[in-house]
């Protein structure tokens, strides 16, 4: 019997994820109210919150639709700026060897930034296997239904939000971000993968569609391997 | 636009990102190496997503006084160091941006 289990693991990843939520409302809500006012319908753009559910690329899109791009650029742009995806769920791969199609659809359609970083610390703490994808799952479905609720209000609200770039809510995935990365850094490698990564992002801003971001994580990835496999080194010497 | 092409596409090129990976790594041994490098993807790629966030305003890297980005970035992680809490550094970092750009402009 693992369903008790199961069910402590999921309510586990909703609660871890209760911080997340409130960095990624202030988004959603934002995210709704432009979209209808720079042309998708209310019905459109809850759909693409329902169906796409990636919120950088969300915005990107709509910009791409006031700019008058077509369509093969915004899906062009879409699929480069979630590359990232791809690095997140190799990383989370291992964890999951054997896992029925049937879960894994729903848990890599549901993959964000917020439950990829919430799970992956968890999972350096567990074993079973059980326990991960309820916790995934947990994570993922209150990220998921908090997004669409968002959306939904920010395009009731509308244009009742003055000016929603104001409201210092863009500073919220910042600081979000923040929140999850410096209980990370617990060592010198780790310390210089942050570093190199900012640095080199820095660096790579005028690369289009967020590439850079992608060159910068790895490189931030490279050095501190470097740096992690010189110190087992020494301790030999 | 068509609406209907737009967000089906979408949703095709997003998982196309999100699943392959996933199934395809989960059927193979990873080498150590890898799943050592796998360690630094949450660092790295939140690193890389808020430096030029934080950092660049009105197309320029700014380190002055003036970029409230930059100090309300820097309580946040003095608050996170400190207390390794993430709905306290969410809340307080979101405060002090709020302040700091009342004061700031």
């Amino acid at each position: 019997m693992n369903e008790p289990t199961g069910r402590s693991a999921f309510w586990a990843g909703a609660r871890a994820t209760i911080p997340l939520v409130v960095g990624a409302s202030p988004f959603g809500l934002i995210f709704g109210a432009l979209a209808v006012s720079e042309g998708l319908s209310p019905n459109g753009t809850l759909a693409m919150s329902t169906f796409v559910f990636a919120g950088s690329a969300q915005f990107i899109s709509v910009s791409l639709i006031s700019a008058g791009a077509n369509i093969a650029v915004i899906l062009g742009t879409t699929f480069v700026v979630n590359l990232r995806h791809m690095l997140y769920s190799a990383t989370l791969a291992p964890h999951f060897k054997n896992l029925p199609q049937r879960w894994m659809l729903p848990l890599s359609f549901w993959l964000t930034d917020e439950s990829f970083v919430a799970s992956v610390k968890y999972f350096d703490s567990q074993e079973d296997q059980d326990h991960k994808k309820y916790f995934l799952l947990g994570s993922e479905l209150f990220m998921y239904l908090n997004w669409l609720w968002v959306t939904w209000l920010g395009v009731k609200l509308g244009q009742s939000i003055p000016d929603p770039g104001k409201w210092g809510l863009d500073f919220a995935m910042v600081v979000t971000f923040i929140g999850m990365l410096i209980p990370e850094i617990k060592d010198r490698p780790s310390m210089a993968a942050a570093i190199v990564a900012a640095g080199a992002a820095l660096l790579g801003r005028h690369i289009p569609n967020q590439l850079g971001l992608l060159i910068a994580a790895f490189l931030g990835i490279l050095v501190a391997i470097l740096l992690e496999n010189r110190a087992a080194k020494g301790q030999q010497l | 636009m068509n609406e209907f092409l737009l967000i089906g596409g979408m949703f095709a090129v997003t998982f196309l990102t999100r699943y392959p990976m996933m199934f395809l790594v989960s059927r193979i041994e990873v080498p150590a190496q890898v799943t050592q490098a796998f360690r630094y993807v949450p660092i790295a790629v939140l690193s890389a997503i808020i430096a030029p966030i934080i950092f660049v305003q009105n197309g320029q890297i700014s380190i002055q006084i003036n970029n409230h980005f930059l100090l309300a970035a820097l309580i946040s992680v003095f608050i996170s160091w400190r207390t390794r809490n993430l709905l306290l550094t969410i809340v307080l970092g979101m405060l002090a941006f709020i302040l700091l750009r009342a004061v700031l402009i």
